[in-house]
């Protein structure tokens, strides 16, 4: 998709979002410009989460308003099929289809969603898998793999609708120490193909290594953001500081 | 063979153990056309219930709130009122207000004979118990595994098909396997409005013959294999669905 550069692809404006009665979101506004890797950070039950399942209408929000790609998510009259075939999601606990194997996983959406061709969806997804290191496990269930595979298959599943921006729901806050790196190295590579992340993350050293830009959310409000160098090491806001002290 | 048929008709003459069917051509004609007759009903009616089992469970989760109710109301007619009651309303009821058509020899019979009755009244009755069985099902499908692929772009219709669907019905094989044992046993009600199926049929032998204690015998046997056949088959379906890494 060609995005016009100079407008932010994902451009989020004074979002509010409740539960019931219980806000989660309070007014919170910030752009993702293409090819930029965001990370939102903070802590749990701040509403990282709510907000990126904004982003592809998994969550409706009661007031504001969310573009992606000059579209508006907040609308009533939104395909959100369509929506959901320019931004991919990878989600904390994988949710690959369990019956399926880790190729027909990734070849699905662009078959049924895409109306791909068989043979070529089945090539791309081949490919797809052997980009995410996993090769040797084109024919194995997700109950066959390791949480760290399983990971890579989603992001393959996800890249495989080939989106515009992807969607990082704390996707190795399920994983052991040791596949936590396999996972953030997938989307470090995707970084530097030039991908759009957005991430909610646990993960500081990654944050810093990767991100363009921090977030760090609190009371359903975003208090502190930055780039990574100003955000770790000049936090003004005392919650961010009394936070990082916490985690650093 | 004919010295196989004469057998029984010695057996017959020597302890008053009296099988017509296998001595007697018309007799045998008789229950053969009763065992056709009642597989066929039953594999109709199974066919038919689990369609109706699908096809509701998926009405049953509709945006629609109408819908709903209307598939409520199905399942609470359906199971709350005995199935020999259902079949002589659905035959003598509705069965008035259906236009006849003119026979093979000049007459007029109706449109629907007894025997489409019963395929309907019955396949209604089960498929009521299914809609519930097909639902609990559903419900054991983590709601997360379905987010993933409405993120992906799948609308509701291929969701229901390609996920919830296959895994609920790993999940439900073995309640529906007791309800569809039940309906082959249920079949025998289609006695009732002169369906010529198995039980009809010995019904005319033993009238015939007097032997309604071998008939009887007969009976529990025929339908003891008939159901074996059944569970047989769907023990067979369960392995087969059976994903490594998935479930036990």
């Amino acid at each position: 998709m060609n995005w016009d550069e100079t407008k932010p692809m994902v451009s989020i404006k004074d979002v509010y979002k409740s539960f019931g009665t219980l806000e989660v979101l309070k007014g919170v506004s910030l752009d993702v410009m293409k090819g930029e890797v965001i990370c939102i950070i903070g802590p749990s039950g701040s509403g990282k989460s709510t907000l990126i399942r904004c982003i592809n209408g998994l969550n409706d929000i009661q007031s504001g308003s969310i573009l992606v790609e000059g579209q508006e998510v907040n609308d009533p009259e939104l395909n959100k099929l369509e929506l959901r075939k320019k931004v991919g999601m990878v989600f904390q606990q994988y949710n690959l289809f369990p019956h399926k194997t880790a190729l027909e996983n990734v070849m699905m959406a662009p078959i049924r969603v895409l109306k791909h061709d068989k043979e070529i969806a089945q090539k791309a997804a081949i490919k797809l898998l052997r980009k995410v290191g996993l090769e040797d496990k084109v024919n194995a269930y997700p109950g066959e793999m390791s949480g760290g595979q399983q990971q890579r298959v989603a992001i393959a599943r996800s890249l495989a609708m080939n989106p515009d921006v992807i969607l990082f729901d704390e996707v190795t806050a399920a994983l052991d120490p040791e596949t936590v790196n396999e996972v953030l190295l997938t989307i470090k590579k995707l970084a530097e193909d030039g991908m759009t992340c957005i991430l909610v993350t646990h993960e500081m050293g990654f944050a810093r290594e990767v991100a363009d830009h921090i977030y760090f959310t609190d009371g359903g409000l975003i208090v502190e953001h930055g780039n990574p160098k100003k955000f770790f090491e000049n936090a003004k806001d005392p919650r961010t500081k009394e936070f990082l002290s916490q985690i650093l | 063979m004919e010295a196989f048929y004469e057998w029984f008709r010695i057996l017959y003459e020597d302890t008053g153990i009296n099988l017509p069917f296998m001595y007697d051509e018309y007799d045998r004609g008789r229950i053969l056309n009763g065992l056709w007759a009642t597989i066929k009903l039953s594999a109709i009616c199974v066919l038919f219930s689990v369609i109706i089992g699908m096809v509701g469970a998926w009405l049953q989760g509709s945006p629609w709130k109408t819908t709903r109710r209307i598939v409520n109301v199905y399942i609470q007619l359906f199971r709350n009122t005995p199935p020999l009651v259902q079949l002589y309303f659905f035959y003598f009821a509705v069965g008035i207000l259906i236009p006849r058509v003119e026979n093979d020899w000049g007459g007029t019979s109706p449109l629907i004979d007894s025997f489409g009755w019963a395929v309907i009244s019955l396949s209604f009755f089960a498929g009521a118990f299914n809609v519930e069985i097909f639902r609990s099902g559903i419900e054991a499908v983590p709601k997360s595994t379905i987010e993933a692929a409405k993120a992906l772009g799948f609308s509701r219709l291929q969701i229901y098909k390609d996920i919830t669907l296959p895994l609920a019905l790993r999940v439900v094989i073995p309640s529906l396997n007791n309800n569809l044992v039940n309906l082959v046993k249920t079949t025998t009600l289609a006695y009732a409005i002169a369906v010529p199926e198995l039980l009809y049929e010995s019904n005319q032998i033993w009238s015939d013959n007097v032997n309604v204690t071998e008939m009887m015998l007969f009976l529990l046997v025929a339908y003891f294999v008939l159901v074996g056949i059944l569970v047989w088959a769907m023990n067979f379906w369960d392995r087969s669905l059976k994903i490594p890494g998935f479930g036990q």
